[in-house]
Order: structure tokens, then sequence, then C-alpha cells
């Protein structure tokens, strides 16, 4: 087990930059989730830890070895790294049984046949694979096939576990099932796992911390709450979870309490620190609905979630707000809406 | 992006290995080429063009390259109009049993061309055995048909019809089935669609299968050498054999201006190849999964039994004519039950020295070959896959060019190479490995086509995966990427052996005593009369590339797509 340490960070692929100035540490231990929509940059990360990719600059260090830097231009390649990897696609070797599969990280290292009899069993029922070990990689479903590929990078006790969008394969009911079977797995371990994942319900569940990653940048690595209830920027506010974004008209500060006027309301918000605040992020946690709110809007859309609605309004002066409802309302009614203590934040 | 990460990852010992094997395949496959581009244009020793203008201007020079534009233009039209019509026919229409077809129509291009030659001259002229059984033989001293320009072109046209049917094929079927579902919802029947909607989007194809053919028969021995020579009708290949048959090594820088003339318009034709492909991928797009099958309705009996006619003819006949030599006591008595005699059998392939040694040598080559283009392709298609270098992509557009160019063209390039070993006063010429380092760059692209074919349908994962559970560059070779393309391989293996197995343009040319091949030893009985062994000897070849034809075919499903060269 390993911590993992960053800095300075960057790839470019043919001129384009594809990671800038990553600098981080993930503790040992830890359950990151690397979360970002397509193209943020999240699985050439994941590739650097790995060392499919050589950093462009930059250093990285694993544990007490210096994994790669672009200064002397080392490069550990991934099979000296000791690192277990789960891809999305599963990449189990069609050619060999499951038990095989599970064996070969063994094989390389040259254990006994009893040693390697005695993990590979270990690991099997570890993932619930006992059954299974003599079939081919073909005859099993995805989900099993996703226990086979998470068996095969423990068998060899990594430094640190790294999973590709592995659950982006498989169906729903499925997924449910093995968020739980990753989490147990890493409490059971205690490795340092990173998890790439473009679901952020997925990285909620599961993480202890999430870097929300955007154009190259770690844009907020935090705790998923911290994340959902105190974002940094407008990017994090509209990615993670519901919210609209808006500016703030006039801010005057009375003693410890902080007042804003938002969208012609005047309202209480909080922020992270003295400096200067310019959008709050509005989420249906912050919005109430009553007959006598101060903002005036219309319904635009109804969406029923399960025992409540969500209601996309449009405010006088335009602005999209999400509300929350057990009772149901009709498309064009008009509403009021009363907001309480938003988060705010500076944003250029 | 995809492709820029590729470039990026892994280890170093794969660059390093990538450089190695590359630099050694370039110059067992380049290095040839260029050795004799600069023979043409050197003249003892200084740059000169002097003696490429002597030999260009020699009569005899303009008019083997008359000879051979003619053969190989008339020849390349003959394979168009067969070729095309068999094409647009099975992947088109619903004709019954088209894999038996295929194969049938494969058989042509498989057969050495020697054997093409010495099968259809058993079937015409006066001393056809199987005619004169039948008593409808020519009278004695009316001349061979076939020993003429016609013969050469006829011969030529059915050689390579092949080649016209599986481009075109390979083009038909990238025709999404839905471009032509719309020609007929808004109301184009039958031939009209195929005139204004899938001809017009086949010519490509057509026009790169036209100029690779173009380039097939100019290059082109057996058949000219056979049937040209006895008639006094030189083609350039045929008169580089000649010169170098006749005066030995003396004539090395006049037949390497020859060759180079070859390889000039072959150059050109292959060049228009690249073109016209290169236009086809641009503007289909669609699902191609379904393939075609527009019915023929109350024709296709006819069409069917017209078809099956045509490979009769062109297929079973021949060989009858063959059977019927190999199986007299001499070359002109017709066969009866009271002469038939296995004798020649007997003679050619257990008594013969010559046979016995040419059976060992071409199973020795073809084999070694098969088995060293192996160990090169695997790890360089695998690496050239993952490490798209510039030097890489170069060698990738450059690696069919040996295979492509005539085999004369090949054959001298190697004699100059290799005929005084830098550094030292050793020579390889005359010996077999000449044969063998010829082979090797012949055949690469034979071997290296498939397996990158099934390499680019691979998931770079799996190697991934085994990079990450600990596993060298060696070891992952061995344990993930040989066993998963290991059918794609044993296929190329097979079609280097099959093509190696029955060579002659590049053996004709490098062949001394003791290194004949097969190819070779059928040229030289035919030659020297000896016909009812030549046929019986042709007939065993025969028997062995069907085998393994079949052998491919029986395993074809399990190879990954384009790897099994006549099911693209």
């Amino acid at each position: 087990m390993a911590d993992i340490d960053l800095s300075s960070v960057s790839k470019t692929f043919a001129g384009t930059p594809a990671l800038e100035d990553i600098t981080t540490r993930f503790d040992d231990g830890e359950f990151i989730a690397l979360l970002g929509p397509s193209g943020c940059g999240k699985t050439t990360l994941l590739r650097i830890l790995a060392g499919f990719e050589e950093p462009s600059s930059g250093r990285l260090r694993i544990g007490t070895r210096e994994m790669a830097n672009a200064e002397t231009g080392a490069n550990l390649p991934p099979e000296e790294r000791n690192i277990g990897f789960v891809f999305q696609s599963y990449a189990l070797w069609p050619h060999m049984s499951v038990r095989r599969n599970v064996s070969y990280p063994l094989e390389i290292r040259r254990f006994s046949k009893a040693e390697t009899a005695r993990h590979t069993a270990a690991a099997l029922a570890s993932t619930g694979l006992e059954n299974y070990a003599d079939r081919m990689p073909s005859d099993l479903s995805g989900g099993q096939r996703q226990r086979v590929a998470l068996a095969r990078c423990l068998v060899s006790d990594p430094c640190a576990v790294l999973l590709d969008e592995p659950l982006a394969n498989l169906d729903v009911a499925l997924r449910a099932t093995m968020q739980g079977v990753f989490t147990d797995f890493h409490k059971r371990t205690g490795a340092t796992m990173v998890y790439v994942t473009h679901d952020q319900a997925e990285a909620m569940a599961m993480a202890d911390r999430i870097a929300v990653m955007d154009q190259g940048r770690i844009q907020q690595f935090d705790t998923p709450q911290t994340l959902y209830e105190r974002p940094r920027n407008r990017f994090v506010a509209e990615f993670v979870g519901r919210g609209t974004v808006v500016p703030i008209q006039e801010v005057t500060q009375a003693g410890n309490a902080q007042q804003a006027r938002i969208l012609g309301a005047r309202v209480a918000v909080q922020s992270a620190r003295e400096a200067p605040v310019s959008h709050v992020c509005l989420r249906p946690e912050n919005l109430t609905i009553s007959e006598h709110g101060d903002l005036r809007s219309k319904v635009a859309r109804v969406t029923y979630m399960g025992g409540k609605y969500l209601l996309e309004t449009v405010t006088d002066c335009g602005a999209r707000l999400f509300a929350e409802t057990r009772a149901r309302f009709e498309v064009g009614a008009q509403l009021g809406l009363t907001i309480t203590t938003p988060w705010a934040f500076s944003e250029d | 992006m995809m492709s820029a990460a590729q470039q990026n990852g892994g280890s170093r010992s794969e660059a390093r290995l990538l450089s190695a094997i590359l630099v050694v395949t370039i110059c067992l496959t380049l290095a040839p080429v260029l050795r004799l581009f600069i023979e043409g244009v050197t003249y003892q020793g200084r740059p000169s063009l002097e003696l490429m203008r002597d030999v260009l201007t020699q009569p005899s020079t303009l008019s083997a390259l008359k000879h051979s534009l003619v053969t190989a233009g008339l020849g390349t039209l003959i394979s168009l109009v067969l070729g095309a019509a068999f094409a647009f026919l099975v992947a088109l229409t619903d004709l019954r049993a088209k894999a038996a077809l295929v194969f049938c129509l494969m058989i042509p291009m498989m057969i050495p061309p020697q054997i093409t030659a010495l099968s259809w001259t058993q079937i015409m002229g006066p001393s056809s055995v199987l005619l004169k059984t039948l008593g409808i033989a020519p009278p004695l001293g009316a001349p061979q048909p076939l020993y003429s320009p016609e013969g050469i072109i006829f011969l030529l046209g059915i050689q390579h019809m092949s080649i016209i049917f599986l481009t075109l094929r390979a083009g038909l079927r990238s025709i999404p089935q839905d471009v032509v579902e719309a020609a007929r919802i808004s109301g184009a029947k039958g031939l009209r669609t195929w005139w204004q909607v899938v001809m017009p989007l086949t010519l490509p194809s057509l026009a790169a299968g036209t100029a690779i053919t173009f380039v097939t028969a100019l290059g082109n021995f057996g058949i000219p050498a056979m049937l040209g020579i006895p008639a006094g009708y030189a083609t350039l290949p045929t008169l580089v054999y000649q010169k170098l048959a006749g005066m030995g090594t003396t004539v090395l820088a006049e037949v390497s201006v020859l060759a180079m003339l070859i390889g000039a318009v072959a150059v050109a034709g292959i060049l228009l190849q690249r073109l016209c492909q290169s236009r086809q991928k641009l503007h289909l797009v669609g699902s191609t999964s379904r393939p075609l099958a527009l019915p023929l309705g109350a024709a296709r009996l006819p069409v069917e039994v017209l078809l099956w006619a045509v490979i009769f003819a062109i297929l079973v006949l021949p060989m009858f004519g063959l059977l019927a030599t190999s199986l007299v006591p001499a070359y002109g008595v017709p066969l009866r039950l009271d002469t038939v005699t296995l004798a020649a059998w007997y003679e050619v392939l257990f008594r013969q020295p010559v046979t016995s040694r040419a059976f060992a040598n071409s199973f020795g080559l073809a084999a070694g070959a098969s088995v060293a283009l192996v160990a090169i392709c695997l790890p360089l298609a695998w690496l050239m896959e993952r490490r798209k270098t510039r030097l890489a992509r170069l060698f990738d557009s450059l690696l069919d060019l040996p295979y492509a160019l005539p085999g004369v063209v090949l054959s001298i390039a190697m004699i100059l190479l290799l005929i005084k070993l830098p550094f030292t006063e050793a020579t390889l010429y005359g010996t077999i490995w000449i044969i063998f380092l010829a082979y090797l760059a012949r055949f690469f692209a034979v071997m290296f086509r498939p397996v990158q074919a099934s390499l680019k349908q691979f998931d770079p994962a799996l190697d991934e995966a085994a990079q990450s559970v600990g596993a060298s560059l060696y070891r992952r070779l061995r344990d993930v990427i040989l066993p998963l393309s290991a059918p794609a391989a044993a296929a190329g293996a097979i079609l280097v052996f099959l093509t190696a197995f029955n060579e002659l343009t590049v053996s004709a040319l490098l062949w001394s005593s003791g290194t004949e091949t097969l190819g070779v030893v059928i040229f030289n009985l035919d030659d020297s009369g000896e016909t009812s062994m030549a046929s019986a000897l042709a007939m065993t070849i025969v028997f062995v590339v069907v085998v393994l034809m079949a052998l491919i075919q029986l395993f074809s499903r399990r190879f990954p797509k384009g790897v099994v060269p006549w099911q693209t």
C-alpha cells in the first residue's frame, strides 16, 4: 500500500494539452474518484499513474519510489510498477481460463506452484468466483468478467489499484451490486484506489474524496459532501448535483453574516472566506415553494422522480431554477419561491 | 487522441526492439530495390546515364517492352471482363453455392503460371494426348496455337482474373445496402440500379484491381516463358532471363536497366492502384452488415449453369489434359486402357534425383520462409501497431513493394546486393541462401498483412493488462499476443508456404545446379521435352495447392476478418 504524489504533471498530445499542471496527493488507503466529462483528462491522468503514458512535464511518486520524472526522462515501465489496473473492457485474455487469468500475475512473479494455487484460490473466493474457475472468459456474464478482472488485479497485492470506468459496460442493477463489491474490496484490503468515472452518483457513493476535472485541470478535490455543498466554481456547481448558478447583484456585510441580492431578492448567503463573492449556486434544497414567496416564477417542466416531483421553473427575469416538491403542479402554474442560505463563490 | 496515446505508451524496450526489427526488415526488403536503382544510374562506379541510354535504345529492348505492354494490357482486359462478370454476379445476386464458386475462382491464382501454361498446351495442338485420345487432334505438323502472342494474352487473362474478382468483390461488399435499397424504393429497377448506383460506386475498386492486375501480368514470367520462348516472342521478363541464362553475370549491368524498366512501369501501375483505392474509402458510410442479394428470378439457373461451365472450361479441362499426358508412356501416344501407365509419376517422384532434390529445396525454402517470416512479422506488426513512429509509417507504405514489383526486378536486385558481400570476398550467388533471402523479401507482405489485419482488431487493453500485472515485453509476446494472433499467423504461414512452394520467377534467375526448385524443374523438364514427367509433377503440385487451400478454407471461420485473402 502506498500514497501517490503528483507534482506539476502535464501532458500534451501532439501539441494539444490534455493535462495541465496537476499537483496533488492521494493518501495511503484512500478511495479516490476522478470525475469529469469526457475529454477532461481523467483517463490520461490514470494512464500516467499506470505508466502507459509518460508525463510531458512534472514528477510522479508512488510510495517511496519515483515512477516518472519528465526532467530526468526517467519513466518506470508499467510492468515494473506493481500496480493493479481494471479496464473498462475488462481485458480478460480470451485464450486463458478464469483461473489462469487470475494466476498469470503470480506466474510472472515466479511464485511456486503451491503458493500460486493458494493465492489464486483466495482471490477467486473473495470475488465469489470459486465455481467459475475453469470456465473461459467468453462463457461469463459482464458482472462475472468484471469480478475476474478485479481478482486478477488484487492477486499480486499491488501497491495501488487503478480502475478505468469499470462499470460503464454494465446494466443499472448490476452496477449497484458491483459498487458494493468495490467498496467491500476497498474496506477489506485497504488498498489505495483511483477510480475514473463520468457518473457522479457512482463517485459519490464510493469515493472518500473526488477530484472533479475539466479541461485538463483538477477543478476541486474534496469529499463528496463538500463538493456538493461548497462548490468552488461554476463548473463544479453545475457539474455536481442539480443546480443553477446565478450572479449576485450586491453584497452587504453585517458582522459575521453576509447578505446578497439575488434575482431581486435579498438573502443570507454562506461562503468560504471573506474574499468577494460573485455567484451563488441554487440547488433544490435552497428553494422552498410558497404562495407568497418573493421570487415569482412559472412551471416550465414537471418530472416525476418517484415520491416527489422535480419542477423546472422560469423566474420573471428569465433564470431557470430547479425545485422539488411532493405536491403536483401543472405546467404553466404560477408559484412563489423563497431562497434559503445558498452557497456563494467567486467566479470571473 | 487514441493513436497519440498508443504512440507514447509502453516501455523503452519496445522502442528498441521496434527499431532493431525495422532495420533488419528494411535491409531485407527495401535495400535490394535501392541497390538496383543505384546500379542503373552508374557506369563503372560513377554516376552516369550512358548505360541506361544504350540499353533502352537497343531494338530488342524496345520490342520486348512493346510485347510486354501488349500482352499485359490485353491480358488484363480479358481478366477484367471475366473477373468483373463473376464479381458482380456473386456479390450482388442471389446465386447459390457462392462459397464454392469463390473457392474455385481462387484456384487459378494459386496455381503457378508455368503449370497453367503447361496444362493448356496439353489440351491444344497436334500432340495433345487428350485430343488424340478423343480422336479430334489437329494433324501432325499443325502449329500449337498457344505458342503465340494471343496464347500468352489468353492465359494471362485467365491466370489473373481472380485478382479483379477479389478487389471488385471487396469493393462491392463495402457498398452500404441502404444505398441500393434507396435506389429501389425510388423506383430504379434491376440493371438500372446496377448501372446508375452500383457501377459508379465501384469504379475506384475496379480501377484499382485493373491496375494491380496489369502490374502482375507485366511481371509474369511463367506464361511468356513457356509459350513465348518457343515462338521467339520475348517480353521483358523473358528477355532478362534469356540474357542472364545465356551470358551469365557479365550482362548484370545491362539486365539491371531492363529490370528497372519493368520496375518503372510497375510502379506507375501501383501508384495508380493506390490512388484509386484511397478514393474508394472516401464516401462510403453506412451499414454493410447484410450482403446484397438481388433476385435473379428465372435467369438464376441458366446463369449458374453458365458460370460453372466457365469454371469447368478454365479449371477442370486443362487439369484433364495434364492428367492424360501424365499417364502415357511417351509424349504423343494416345491414352488407351493398354497404354495407361504410372511410369512418369514413378520416375519423377521417386527416381529422378533432380526432382527429389527440388522437392527438398522447395519444401525447405517454403517452410523456412514461413517460419522466419512469422518470427519477424508477429513482433513487428504488433510494435508498429502500438508505436506509430514516422519510420514505421513510412515502412508500412512501402512494404508491399517487393511483392508488388515483378519477381524479375527483385531477383536482379538480390543478385546485385549479394553477389559480393560487403567487406568480404564471399558471395551468396549460386547458393540456396540467395533464394531464401529473396523469398523472405518477396513474401514479406503476404505474411505481414494478415497478421497486421488481425492485430488491428486486437484490444490494446489485453496487452496493457498483462503489462500492469508485470509481464515483460517477451512474456507478453509469448503469452498474450502470439496465442491471440496465432490463427492469422497460421493463415499467413500457409499462404507463404503455398506461394513459395510453387514459385518460379525468382528461382528461375537465382538457381544453380543443386539449388533447383520445383518451379524450375517443371520448366526444365518441359523445355527438354519430358512433358509426361512435367505433367505428373505439375499434377502433384496442383494437388498440394488445393489441399493447402482447402485447409485454410476449413479453418477460415476461426480467422479474424481480412486474414484469408479470398474472404475479404
